[in-house]
């Protein structure tokens, strides 16, 4: 009845004691007031005397242990240490890097990758590491069937590459081939510019060939809505990464222990993780400043300051995510330009972020921030100009304003809106200004918010943004604009060419350019109104010195710095 | 007494038929249909079809119906949308932490209800009454999450004596039989274990069981009053009885009958109160599941969870039934 995959060393029960002896326990600990807790503080690391245990509170369980089946942020902070692919990132950015492969060449014609590999590296069970590893994965991926091409499921791959090995006419990926052991010859079927910068997101991490054989990584079975892990998901995740899986209590906690014969070398002072589910924020909070955690992530922007006051380890990440106001031109006065433009002006953006955004955030001025390919310096912007947004709703015909819908999601915090009630409350007070009366429209988060304003025409002003998976600029603009979508109900043919043909280009340099252009467009077409890049922060316990922040979270706990 | 309990347990079997019912209609009736409910509105109509197929939605109701109370009666109750995994399982791995919770949280209240309401009563009018009485009313009004953040503020992270979340320290390598993890320590001789993991349930336990404890001393209270002044007291009284019999022979056990009712009513309380503070304690139980289940509409969740309260409830019930037998013999006879 108990899983097999729970922390347990199985160690059967010598002599039955009664509950009583609980129940007996427990009043005297009642009667005698409360004593002193007496947890221990962890064993000793093996780097020195720093306490090498770290605990991490992370906000849900991983969705599944296999990368390739997962989308969401706590799946992927879990692969992360166990797992590595061939390209990583630049520490503290979110450009690719060597990880597994050591080097890539394109082809010319952006259809062939060469990836020269590291050697001598082994995956946790001992095997080896080389191209027909590689070639083993990709292949695994492109051959993924049924329910295994569902959202739920190979939601990257299926994004990314565009189809599977039983619709070869869309699919990007063509083959791969292992030239030797240390290089494998990819092969697509027409260009992809963010084809190296992809291979950095987990979800195309090396796994092991002979674990995902052993534990049937493949046998998947259930429904593509409800697809049930598979053993090797639930139990046996097996990469490269400095750490090794060690047992999942679902709903309580995950631990992993140090990967003794990394190939990566170093000393990490982490030689254990434990990542504790705690899903309320305010818990999270309280279990950091009482002690029983090391540091947890997505600090709401309220608590920063004080858990800096107190002495705890605020660490803001470089954002890489846009919040912006919608402008729904199905509503007759927002299909006006005068009018999405009067309220660009009117929005102060800087007042904005420094009384509801946390520190570091940046204020936005086009929907990509400043890392991404394409961003354009001397794009269109609209100064904070509260006489000239009248003056420009009086030219179109409204010179005492109008009211309209203002639909926000409540209880929700997201990394690109903390506290969406504030930046509501506060935009709604600048449109007063001149002269835009708002109507309140709050919704639950899930799935009334998104479905009133991504999948109906029913709503007005709204709240929403994205934060970047990978460093691609159609990961942004694309998603955004990149076809009629009934969140901002327009058709501008011309914008959606333009992205189309920017996305098909093979080099990131002959991409930017045409980017640029692109941020230009629509800086002037005015859909919606970029706010502001908000950064997430991470709060640690003092003993914690430093952190490796990064934008695209590829952050890897054998960085981890401690105090002795 | 054997016949009650297998009369009353032979009565499940309707309430379980009406109640499986009722879910299956609830199921298919979810704004959009099942497939909505799973895929969302935007859905498109070719996953919609898929979907229909996959569960069988395409099928006759009745056919519908059968398929799904043979499968509950196999004991597979599906796939959590959630987490992938068996709801049973699901269930299985997080119900003894919110037994043990449950459990503690009732000694709470009623080591401490039945006390203080008898105390009251007996000192009717005055100071042990009437702060019994303002005390029970704060503990009713009072929401469980102020009170757990209260609790968390003052003895956790003021003052340091208790962990704020959790069911144990997670640097402590305790080894898991049963899962009860105060038994696992003391089955396995790791003292410490078992320590902290009473440790980790005070906080909760005193707020799961705070509601609980307030009506307890209310009921306890009213119930000692009206049968301290019932004839068969005076009598005995009349009688010269000593007042230690009358006190716990008389008034104290014929007082329990309708504590125990609210001590049953109060048990199946805790269930849900659990979701609360589950969820404030980040303690992985039942309750939490429950609420993420709730929000995520992971109705294969929903509905195990609906039958298991279900039987939970009826259980109780028989349980509270069974004990007025012990406590008033007149009960028994009927």
């Amino acid at each position: 009845m108990f899983p097999a995959d729970s922390v347990r060393k199985g160690r059967s029960a010598k002599k039955r004691a009664s509950t009583l002896t609980a129940g007996l326990a427990l009043s005297a600990l009642v009667l005698s007031g409360c004593a002193q807790s007496n947890r221990e503080e962890g064993d000793a690391g093996a780097s020195g005397d720093v306490d090498g245990t770290f605990v991490f509170a992370a906000s849900s369980d991983p969705k599944s242990l296999d990368p390739a089946f997962a989308s969401d942020g706590e799946s992927f902070r879990v692969s992360r240490q166990i797992f590595e692919g061939l390209v990583g990132v630049e520490p503290g950015t979110a450009d690719p890097a060597p990880l597994l492969a050591k080097s890539w060449e394109a082809s010319d014609d952006g259809m062939t990758y060469t990836f020269d590999l590291e050697e001598g590296v082994k995956f946790h069970d001992g095997t080896d590491f080389n191209a027909e590893a590689v070639c083993a994965n990709f292949d695994r991926w492109y051959n993924f069937t049924g329910i295994q091409q569902a959202e739920s499921q190979a939601y990257y791959y299926g994004m990314l590459f565009k189809g599977f090995s039983d619709s070869p006419d869309t699919a990007t990926y063509k083959s791969c081939e292992a030239s030797s052991d240390s290089e494998a010859v990819v092969s697509l079927n027409k260009p992809f510019a963010g084809f190296v910068a992809a291979l950095s997101l987990p979800a195309f991490s090396m796994q092991s060939p002979a674990a995902l054989e052993e534990f049937g990584a493949n046998n998947s079975s259930g429904t593509a809505e409800a697809p049930e892990l598979t053993e090797y998901a639930k139990a046996h995740p097996t990469g490269t990464g400095p750490y090794k899986f060690d047992g999942w209590d679902v709903g309580n906690q995950l631990t992993l222990s140090l990967n003794e014969d990394y190939w990566g070398g170093g000393e990490p002072q982490v030689t254990d993780i434990i990542f504790r589910v705690i899903d309320d924020p305010q818990a999270r909070r309280q279990s950091l400043e009482s002690g029983d955690i090391d540091g947890y992530d997505l600090v709401a922007p309220a608590d920063t300051e004080s858990l800096a006051a107190a002495g705890f380890n605020v660490v803001p990440r470089d954002p890489f995510t846009i919040l912006y106001l919608g402008m729904n031109q199905q509503v007759p006065e927002l299909a006006d330009p005068k009018v999405r433009q009067a309220i660009s002006h009117a929005i102060d953006k800087e007042a904005l972020v420094s009384q509801t955004l946390p520190e570091g955030t940046k204020v936005a001025t086009q929907f990509i921030p400043d890392v991404v390919n394409g961003y354009n310096e001397d794009v269109t912007t609209y100064e904070y100009d509260p006489e000239k947004a009248k003056s420009l709703l009086a030219e179109a015909g409204y010179p005492d304003g109008f009211s309209v819908d203002f639909n926000y999601p409540t209880g929700v915090s997201r990394p690109y809106m903390p506290t969406p009630e504030q930046v509501f409350t506060n935009l709604s007070a600048q449109l007063a200004e001149v002269g835009i009366t708002v109507n309140p429209q709050p919704d639950k988060w899930s799935p009334d918010y998104l479905d009133r304003v991504q999948a109906g025409s029913d709503h007005g002003l709204h709240l929403l943004g994205w934060t970047g998976d990978y460093n691609d600029t159609d990961n942004f603009v694309g998603v955004f604009f990149g076809q009629e979508k009934p969140e901002f109900g327009f058709n501008n043919p011309d914008i959606f060419a333009a992205l189309e043909e920017a996305r098909q280009v093979s080099t990131l340099e002959e991409q930017t350019p045409l980017y640029e252009q692109i941020n230009e467009d629509i800086a002037e077409f005015a859909p919606a109104v970029p706010l502001a890049h908000p950064a997430p922060s991470l709060a640690f316990s003092e003993r914690v010195e430093s952190y490796p922040a990064s934008p695209v979270n590829d952050e890897v706990f054998s960085d981890i710095k401690l105090k002795k | 007494m054997l016949r009650v309990i297998g009369k009353r347990l032979l009565m499940l079997i309707p309430t379980l038929i009406g109640l499986s019912i009722l879910l299956f209609l609830w199921v298919r009736n979810l704004p959009g249909g099942p497939a909505t409910a799973l895929l969302g509105d935007k859905a498109s109509p070719e996953a919609i079809a898929n979907i229909n197929k996959a569960y069988g939605f395409d099928r006759p109701l009745i056919e519908q119906y059968f398929t799904y109370v043979g499968k509950l009666l196999q004991g597979d109750f599906g796939t959590s949308i959630v987490t992938g995994r068996p709801v049973l399982e699901e269930f299985a791995t997080r119900f003894p932490a919110t037994v043990e919770l449950a459990v503690v949280a009732l000694i709470f209240a009623i080591g401490i209800g039945i006390p203080l309401g008898y105390l009251a009563a007996s000192h009717y009018g005055r100071f042990w009454d009437h702060s019994s009485v303002v005390l029970s009313l704060i503990g009713i009004t009072v929401p469980v999450f102020f009170l757990a953040f209260i609790l968390k503020w003052v003895l956790a992270i003021q003052l340091g004596w208790f962990p704020t979340d959790g069911r144990q320290d997670p640097r402590i390598d305790a080894t898991h039989v049963t899962d009860f993890y105060v038994l696992d320590g003391l089955l396995t001789r790791e003292w410490d274990a078992s320590w902290d993991a009473i440790l980790h349930l005070v906080l909760p336990a005193i707020a799961l069981g705070t509601i609980p404890l307030a009506i307890i001393v209310r009921i306890t209270r009213a119930s000692v009053l009206e049968v301290q002044g019932a004839d068969y007291v005076r009598t005995a009284r009349a009688k010269g009885l000593m007042e230690k019999t009358i006190r716990g022979r008389f008034v104290l056990r014929n007082a329990m009958l309708p504590v125990t009712t609210t001590i049953g009513l109060q048990t199946g309380l805790l269930i849900s109160g659990a979701v609360l503070t589950e969820t404030v304690f980040a303690f992985s139980g039942i309750g939490r599941f429950l609420r993420d289940a709730i929000f995520a509409l992971d109705y294969p969740v929903l509905q195990g969870f609906i039958v298991f309260i279900a039987v939970a409830y009826s259980l109780i019930n028989l349980l509270v039934d069974v004990s007025y037998g012990f406590i008033d013999p007149r009960v028994r006879v009927q």
